[in-house]
């Protein structure tokens, strides 16, 4: 820059030639000089300003479009701290039989739905579903896709691989797909009514809730649903193998016996796991049909007859009558009972099947079921005791296993448990409970006299439960279940090396509508425990209407239905189940004249 | 001296912004290739629950059984049951080993002296 002199020498002198004051001009030029530096400063204080402003506009609206930008977008997960996604992106966890093979597991799949607005051609596109989806008619989907204003729908919840290679081949843009989490049940009818079923609760195009309706899917809903614990499969007591025996049997035995339904339950004694529970007719938990809209909810496949169904069971009760006045020591095995026929009482008559004589021995009167020998000990025990004794026994209350329909499950006590009732409810009438009740009562009977709790959950330990009646009451109520096998009305429920012993009970349905029983409608019912010595599983078999028609006319009582039945399972399952059989082996020809002369 | 000083920092600059840009790329490239295994994992682990189900289903019992039904001339096999438990002393000794044959006449002897025994 060419800075201008102050006093420029050719000014001067022309100034002083004109006789003016130099100085002025010094002072002229000195006040552009600093007018010249004050806007030289001026202008470089507003660039300054025009940066720092800018530096402060970028950086607010960096954080302002930052904010913008996470205030709109999808909210993701951290793709690097997930490495553990896997077990948490599994939706429900998986349901696996005690020895940990699958009884209820997911499929990845996808369902369909249709953007009609995104559609090239609906017209072939309902003409190429309706040929894919017999159930969806092609007029309909039609008249759908070309609603005005109809954004969104859904068209097929589940498809299976197939399909959507065949939706994909349609290729409309308007078809898409969201995938879905299926639940499989790969055993399909086995364990219908244990399992339940489930289905989508809240969906969405990308995702669905899978939720329990029934069942242990319901019931442990909460935990199978819980992403923490997505990996540890839900392990039941429930043993495949043995469920799929006992299922087969009873099938073949409903068919056989022109039955309506039946039921089997296998019970651990001791730690009330259920082994195996069958209601007949069962459903197939991949396809569960819908409720009844009308009629008997127990006439649906989906009616849980083992835990849900409460019926009169007849003299499978008489039991529990027995065990108490043994454990109240009112009486002893051979006390003489009197069995005169009939017992009036009232209006009311109480009889036997069969005639035996006017006295009998406990013994006899158990081991061929006298209705009139046990209303004669339940007038002993009592109202009050036996109400409490029952109540002791569970047979109250709903069975307390871990099924959302078990609370459906309530017992149908009298309600004013007078002396008739408390003789009619010592065998079995007057008093109707599911087969599960009766399984968990009987368990104390011969397990050595404690409680135990049915449970569906692998439970190997379980602490014995309280104490309902002393161990040598125990071992007397075996002696007589096993006596009814051998010598009673159960004699076809011996199975070879498996000590049998139970009760059976035959009882009359009670009529729909109004009072009284059906003509030739029965219960038959087989409880029971194996092997006697030492029971180690708890046996209840109910068919419902069973009719026998091998002889000259037809047979309706337990001993001809419900026992063959049984002893069919226990023959096949008692094996699978672990336990060695106790055959009386002929003895090596050895020692066979040692033993022939020692007897001599 | 100022100049070299200007002239150092810019270099240091553009090494380090150099820097930045291959970490930055190198995490990248390290984080999409995770998550490509990410996808694989999570893709054979569906596959596996895939298979783990097709299992359960092909060993369903009921199926099962019928092939047993359809395959019985073949295999044979029937429900398990308590016949089939055997004591310890049930199970017969081995046979003895079979006779050396050297000399026939040595073989006749040994049968003849087997048959005087029993």
């Amino acid at each position: 820059m060419i800075r201008t002199p102050l006093r420029p020498l050719a000014r001067i002198l022309d100034a002083r030639r004109r006789g003016e004051n130099p100085d002025a001009i010094e002072r002229e030029n000195l006040r552009l000089r600093n007018e010249q530096r004050r806007d030289r400063a001026r202008a470089r204080a507003e660039g300054r300003l025009l940066v720092l402003a800018l530096v402060f506009f970028g950086a607010f609206a960096l954080v302002g479009a930052r904010m913008g930008i996470e205030a709109a977008s999808e909210p993701r997960e951290p793709r690097v701290a997930a490495s553990a996604g896997a077990a948490i992106s599994a939706g429900r966890a998986d349901i696996v039989d005690r020895r940990g093979r699958v009884l209820a597991t997911n499929l990845v799949t996808h369902s369909l739905y249709a953007q009609p607005p995104l559609m090239i051609d609906p017209p072939r596109a309902a003409r190429e579903l309706a040929a894919i989806f017999p159930d969806l008619s092609e007029e309909t989907l039609l008249r759908q896709f070309t609603t005005p204003g109809r954004k969104f729908m859904w068209l097929k919840r589940r498809m299976s691989p197939e399909q959507i290679q065949q939706v994909h081949e349609i290729g409309d843009p308007g078809l898409l797909f969201g995938p879905r989490e299926m639940r499989l049940y790969p055993n399909g009818r086995l364990a219908a009514h244990v399992l339940g079923g489930a289905s989508f609760g809240r969906e969405d195009v990308r995702a669905a809730e899978v939720i329990g309706v029934a069942g242990v899917e319901r019931a442990f809903d909460a935990e199978l649903r819980d992403p923490a614990a997505a990996a540890t499969p839900l392990r039941l007591s429930l043993d495949l193998t043995v469920q799929s025996a006992a299922r087969e049997v009873l099938e073949g035995g409903v068919r056989m016996l022109n039955a309506k339904g039946g039921t089997a339950i296998i019970m651990d004694a001791r730690t009330g796991e259920i082994v195996t529970l069958v209601s007949l007719p069962d459903f197939d938990p991949n396809a569960r049909p819908l409720p009844l809209a009308e009629g008997d909810a127990a006439d649906s496949p989906l009616f849980n007859r083992a835990v849900q169904g409460v019926y009169e069971l007849g003299s499978v009760f008489k039991a529990f009558a027995v065990a108490q006045a043994l454990d109240e020591g009112l009486i002893d095995l051979e006390t003489p009972i009197d069995t005169r026929q009939p017992l009036t009482w009232g209006r009311f008559r109480i009889t036997d099947y069969r005639h035996r004589g006017n006295s009998q021995p406990l013994w006899e009167v158990f081991v061929h079921s006298s209705n009139v020998g046990t209303a004669r000990i339940a007038q002993q025990i009592g109202a009050e005791r036996q109400r409490e004794f029952l109540e002791k026994l569970g047979l109250l209350a709903p069975v307390p296993v871990e099924l959302s329909e078990a609370p459906s499950g309530r017992p149908l006590v009298p309600p004013n448990w007078s002396e008739l009732s408390t003789m009619t409810i010592s065998y079995g009438h007057g008093l109707s409970s599911s087969p599960l009740h009766l399984a968990a009562a009987y368990a104390p009977l011969v397990n050595g006299g404690t409680r135990v709790t049915p449970t569906l959950v692998h439970r190997p330990r379980a602490e014995p439960g309280p104490r309902v009646i002393s161990p040598e009451t125990s071992a007397a109520m075996r002696k007589l279940m096993r006596g009814v096998v051998t010598e009673g009305t159960a004699s076809f429920a011996e199975v070879a090396g498996y000590a049998v012993g139970g009760k059976t009970g035959t009882a009359d349905k009670p009529r729909a509508q109004g009072r009284g029983y059906e003509e030739g409608k029965v219960i038959a019912t087989f409880a029971g425990a194996f092997p006697m010595d030492d029971p180690k599983y708890v046996v209840v078999v109910t068919l419902d209407e069973p009719v026998e028609t091998s002889g000259a006319e037809p047979r309706r009582t337990a001993g001809w239905t419900a026992v063959p039945v049984a002893a069919e399972i226990i023959r096949r399952t008692a094996p699978l189940l672990g336990l060695r059989p106790q055959i009386a082996r002929p003895a090596p020809d050895a020692i066979t004249p040692v033993r022939s002369s020692a007897r001599n | 001296m100022r100049g070299f000083v200007y002239v150092i920092t810019a270099l240091a600059v553009i090494g380090l912004a150099f820097w930045a840009y291959r970490e930055t790329h190198l995490t990248q490239q390290s984080v999409a290739e995770m998550r490509s295994l990410h996808r694989e994992i999570s893709s054979l682990r569906e596959a596996l629950d895939v298979q783990r189900a097709e299992w359960a289903y092909l060993n369903r019992p009921a199926r099962l059984r019928d092939l047993v039904h359809l395959n019985y001339d073949e295999l044979g096999l029937m429900p398990f049951s308590s016949e089939q438990f055997g004591e310890i002393d049930q199970v017969a000794y081995p046979p003895p080993p079979p006779v050396a044959l050297r000399r026939p006449i040595e073989v006749i002897g040994q049968l003849h002296a087997g048959e005087d025994d029993g």
